[in-house]
């Protein structure tokens, strides 16, 4: 009896605080991004109406309202992009990290996996920063390639995607390198000596052997980085410039400069529809197939 | 001979592309010159500059009162998340438990902050509370997604921990709670410190969720700092940066020592 009493309180303290501190929100979020928009505050009218019987007051104008507009679906479009790229160049520069250092030995590994990390637990606003102070006009990259000789007037090398993509790569790659290297570390590296003892050259063995066997450390990686940079919205702040607008940057504008409350909660409400189920989904999809495959 | 060549460049590449900026930062920071860019000579002014600068320091206060308490907050809460799901079989409505607790590691912050300023804003038009936004509402936000952190930490400890052990307590006569508090929290402990660890860290760092849900009063230190570099650069920022980057540096190898110690 007594143990009951103590998991329930277990259960539900946790499971009372997450429903309404983040549960109930997300569904206000749903709740408004169906309002009627008007001016006052709040921006919106209620989807109950009292005052002449019941009456349900909702609409999904919001909704047409950005779906019908480029601004906000190219902005969308402009930020699955980003991701996309993001993503591959972690992927690039990750995975030759996290498979060198799986396979270094046990005392160098430990030592590695901590310096590939540390960077990641000091602060991510600064680290942003030091991107900007590294691509000013007369920032240290420009003056190198100045001295060099390889250019003969500094490039102007900040506020522009490229920054942004540079930012986003540089503060995203541990999340990228610490499930690779969770799946490559056990990993068994006699596979690859068998491999080549079958006569598989360098490029085939990658292919057929280190490829699928870190594929389930390559799909976490890449959501782990693909979801938060698609709603990232201070890199593209500090190192992007006007020639491309983010979901981000959209979503904080229709807050807090349009103050479209509905209009910004259906933004928000489609981001979750877009990135967070296809998500949840996947998850159930390759945790089947994954079953099926090893047996 | 040729491969353990191509192995130490790669190595040797990404750990200089991860630390070259942060080295950066720290190198600018000791510049006397007020534009940040333009070397003129070690100086420490700065760091005096830094220390005189009451906006910041206050914002460092508040910032700290915040990640430690929500910390605390989120580590009691995620631990119960980490042994329910690892050893409580009866959950009701168990797939909503996992998705409340681990959705909000995927969740983009913006959205996460929207949410949160919303419902605040909600329950003070229903309920008169929260008054005002401020050190309040964004220690709840953080604890909200803390959670999910210290939750995962936990949770592959508690995958990992021989069970015998608390078996062998039961039948040595120790009642369900007695195992709970003498012997399955104590083995677990650097992982709950860990847990702690990471907690407060993301809390201190966070700038976006804080953003939505900061008021009158609560000016957290990303909040302050976002606004002296977002156009441009701050010599003071720097000295600042240099010094959260060597604490963070030390909590995280500090983090390191607490979960690696299990497993070996």
């Amino acid at each position: 009896m007594k143990n009951k009493l103590f998991e329930k309180y277990f259960v539900f303290s946790p499971y009372f605080w997450l429903v309404l501190f983040f549960f109930i929100p997300l569904a206000i979020i749903f709740k408004i991004s169906i309002s009627v928009s008007e001016w006052g505050m709040p921006p919106y009218q209620d989807i109950f109406l009292f005052d002449n019987g019941f009456k349900i007051n909702t609409t999904f104008e919001n909704y047409v309202y950005i779906f019908s507009d480029y601004y906000y679906i190219g902005s969308f479009v402009n930020s699955l992009i980003l991701a996309l790229i993001s993503t591959f160049f972690c992927l690039l520069i990750g995975f030759p990290l996290a498979f060198y250092i799986a396979t270094s030995n046990i005392r160098l590994r430990n030592i590695l996996l901590v310096l590939v990390v540390i960077p990641f637990w000091s602060s991510f606003l600064l680290r942003v920063y030091a991107w900007k102070i590294i691509l000013q006009n007369n920032g240290i990259l420009n003056v190198i390639l100045l001295n060099l000789g390889i250019i003969s007037e500094p490039l102007q090398l900040l506020y522009n995607q490229y920054a942004v993509i540079m930012g986003i790569v540089y503060t995203y790659l541990p999340l990228m390198i610490l499930p690779l290297y969770g799946y490559l570390n056990k990993f068994d590296l006699n596979l690859i000596e068998a491999s080549k003892d079958l006569g598989l050259n360098r490029i085939k063995t990658f292919f057929k052997v280190i490829l699928p066997l870190s594929l389930p450390g390559i799909v976490a990686g890449s959501l782990l980085v693909f979801i938060p940079v698609v709603g990232e919205f201070i890199i593209p702040e500090m190192l992007g410039g006007s020639d491309r607008l983010y979901y981000g940057k959209i979503l904080w504008e229709e807050f807090f400069v349009n103050r479209n409350w509905p209009g910004a909660s259906a933004l928000a409400f489609s981001g979750i529809i877009i990135l967070v189920l296809p998500i949840v989904i996947f998850q159930i999809l390759y945790s089947r197939w994954s079953q099926k495959n090893e047996i | 001979m040729k491969s353990s060549l191509i192995k130490s460049t790669v190595i040797f590449l990404g750990l200089f592309f991860l630390y070259f900026p942060i080295l950066v930062l720290i190198f600018y920071s000791f510049n006397e010159n007020k534009r940040v860019m333009v070397w003129k000579g070690f100086s420490l002014k700065w760091y005096n500059e830094l220390f005189n600068n009451e906006q910041i320091i206050e914002a460092f206060i508040i910032s700290i009162k915040i990640a430690a308490l929500s910390a605390t907050f989120a580590t009691i809460l995620g631990v119960m998340i980490g042994y329910s799901l690892v050893r409580i079989r009866k959950i009701p409505f168990k797939s909503f438990y996992i998705f409340l607790s681990s959705t909000p590691l995927v969740l983009p912050e913006l959205i996460l902050g929207l949410s949160m300023l919303l419902f605040f804003i909600s329950l003070n038009n229903i309920i008169g509370f929260p008054s005002s936004r401020g050190q309040l509402t964004i220690f709840i936000s953080h604890v909200t997604f803390c959670i999910a952190f210290v939750a995962i930490i936990i949770q592959a400890r508690l995958t990992d921990f021989n069970k015998n052990i608390e078996e062998a307590a039961m039948d040595l006569g120790y009642n369900y709670t007695k195992v709970l508090y003498k012997i399955t929290l104590p083995i677990i402990l650097p992982s709950i410190i860990a847990g702690w660890l990471l907690a407060f860290t993301i809390s201190l760092d966070d700038l976006v969720v804080a953003s939505f849900t900061t008021g009158p009063g609560a000016n957290t230190l990303p909040i302050v700092v976002f606004s002296k570099v977002r156009l441009g650069l701050s010599p003071e920022v720097n000295a600042l940066s240099a010094i959260l980057m060597f604490a963070l540096i030390i909590i995280g190898l500090f983090y390191f020592y607490c979960n690696k110690k299990f497993k070996h």
